[in-house]
């Protein structure tokens, strides 16, 4: 894109800048349009398995109602708690809003279509999706009131559990791989299960990792079963309590955004990004970024469906199983992995 | 069952498994919802809804003023205040209903000896202010005059079994 502005007679360093803020805009943009239209399905889904219908009203099958809550958000007053501290208690769902979206950054939709295609995409996204608790950590502070506050604690002890494994998983990707560049990883995946299945999906080595890493980002992204951060049962609404209006649309837009990004993440590392499914050239036919959305959307669909299925984790359940579940199976994976590439010869 | 079998299944998430396919079945099984504001479900006859005083076929309003049915109202929602009429039949001069006091209990329409008031088949009758919800008697004879084919319907339906 930056040779297109050039054409315009623009110098380098200003061609590349006007191209990079365009595909800023772009993809912020993009994000927002699939986070509403994502919050609408995660609602149908969820309504056609409890048997009922789901939005409908607002647009052809409802398809609007996402904007129409948004409208309706933005046009509601802020209110501030009296005891509140009113600067965090603002900047907290800014943050959590903003890290949502810059962690798309490095996120590959097709091959080459990327805002910076930087060498160490996997490092960035795990330093950005570690920032995201401090978010929801700054405002249940903030918020000067008890259930924020606990919830704020158990979001910051949760994040922290499952990223260690989170960032083991992404050891035994990268070892495979050999590059920590998101396009790097998924052209490693090409052709990788049988010489024409695209995907680390299906190595076996690497299929346990997968699931260790789907299930971690459920607890990453606080999902159900995993979502007591915001459990309305023990917390009205956890962390999220005192919040009213746009900061409340903020702190739900960047949790939809991160859900997004973790089921983006699943279909980069695990199922080929772009490439479609198995090696056979009419599949090649199909836009990269159509493949990328499809998976994608497939992992969406995976979230609500675990969503309707499966009640809460009680507390010590979340922790024992990011601790002593996890930590060590990816760890003798990480040894396992790294003893099978040795003994093959791959880091020859 | 043997701890080995029990870790077996933890670690292939066999009863997650199985919840989920469960789901899925529901995801695709007919909706039990219906369309509210363009399907209804069927009322029985014997629905207490909004009330309504009727009338006789001629026209004349049934109510004789007899206040039965405000005794009988626990929620004490109804004020009747009653004078005889010029040709010296027993009328009311006030008939009033607190619909936010009222318990839809049916007790007045029971207790009525003339099938006077009633309570309709209508539900959908929400205001935006609790001013509305107190009925008057001009408001429960419009009530009546509105919902009379199907009300007389209801009760028809219903005598048999009264």
């Amino acid at each position: 894109m930056t040779e297109f502005f050039q054409s315009f007679g623009m110098s380098y360093e200003w061609a590349w800048t006007v191209a990079t803020l365009v595909g800023i805009i772009t993809i912020s943009l993009l994000v927002m349009f699939s986070v509403a239209m994502v919050i609408y399905v995660d609602r149908k889904v969820l309504g056609a398995i409890m048997m009922r219908r789901g939005p409908n009203v607002v647009g052809p099958f409802g398809l609007l109602q996402s904007f129409a809550d948004g409208l309706k958000v933005f046009l509601q007053e802020t209110i501030i708690p009296s005891a509140a501290n009113k600067g965090i208690f603002l900047l907290a769902p800014i943050i959590t809003f903003t890290v949502a979206l810059a962690a798309w950054a490095v996120i590959p939709f097709d091959a080459g279509v990327v805002v910076s295609d930087i060498n160490v995409g996997l490092l960035y996204i795990l330093a950005i999706s570690s920032l995201g608790v401090y978010g929801v950590v700054m405002s249940g502070w903030a918020s000067n009131s008890k259930y924020p506050f606990f919830s704020a604690m158990r979001a910051a002890a949760q994040m922290i559990s499952y990223e260690v494994s989170i960032g083991f998983v992404l050891v035994c990707v990268v070892l495979f791989a050999g590059t920590f560049n998101m396009s790097g990883i998924v052209m490693a995946q090409q052709g990788h299960g049988l010489g024409f299945v695209n995907g680390f999906f299906f190595n076996p080595l690497l299929f346990p990792m997968f699931v260790v890493f789907f299930i971690s980002a459920l607890a990453e992204t606080a999902r159900a079963p995993f979502d007591l951060t915001e459990a309305e049962s023990e917390l009205v609404a956890g962390y999220q309590t005192e919040y009213s209006s746009m900061a409340f649309a903020l702190f739900w837009l960047g949790e939809y955004a991160n859900i997004l990004l973790m089921c983006s993440l699943c279909t980069l590392l695990f199922m080929g990004g772009w490439l479609p499914p198995v090696e056979w050239a009419p599949l090649y036919y199909v836009p990269g970024i159509v493949w990328f959305l499809l998976k994608t959307f497939f992992f969406f669909f995976l979230f609500s469906w675990i969503w309707a299925t499966v009640p809460r984790y009680r507390y010590d359940q979340l922790m024992r199983l990011g601790w002593k579940v996890f930590l060590p199976m990816s760890l003798i994976f990480v040894a396992l992995i790294s003893g099978y590439l040795m003994a093959t010869g791959h880091f020859s | 069952m043997t701890s080995a079998t029990q870790l077996l299944k933890s670690f292939t998430l066999w009863e997650f498994l199985k919840a989920h396919a469960l789901t899925l079945k529901y995801f695709f099984k007919p909706k039990v919802t219906i369309n509210y504001p363009f399907e209804k479900s069927p009322l029985s006859p014997r629905f207490r809804g909004e009330h309504a005083l009727r009338r006789y076929p001629n026209g004349e309003e049934r109510c004789i003023a007899c206040k039965l049915c405000e005794a009988v109202c626990p929620a004490q929602a109804i004020t009747i205040e009653s004078e005889p009429r010029e040709d010296g039949s027993r009328r009311t001069t006030r008939y009033d209903i607190d619909m936010t006091k009222c318990i839809y209990c049916g007790f007045c329409q029971e207790a009525c000896p003339v099938d006077a008031v009633v309570e309709g088949p209508n539900f959908e009758y929400a205001t935006e202010t609790r001013e509305e919800l107190l009925y008057d008697k001009a408001k429960l004879l419009a009530n009546g005059d509105k919902w009379e084919r199907a009300i007389a319907a209801n009760l028809e339906a219903d005598a048999p079994y009264r």
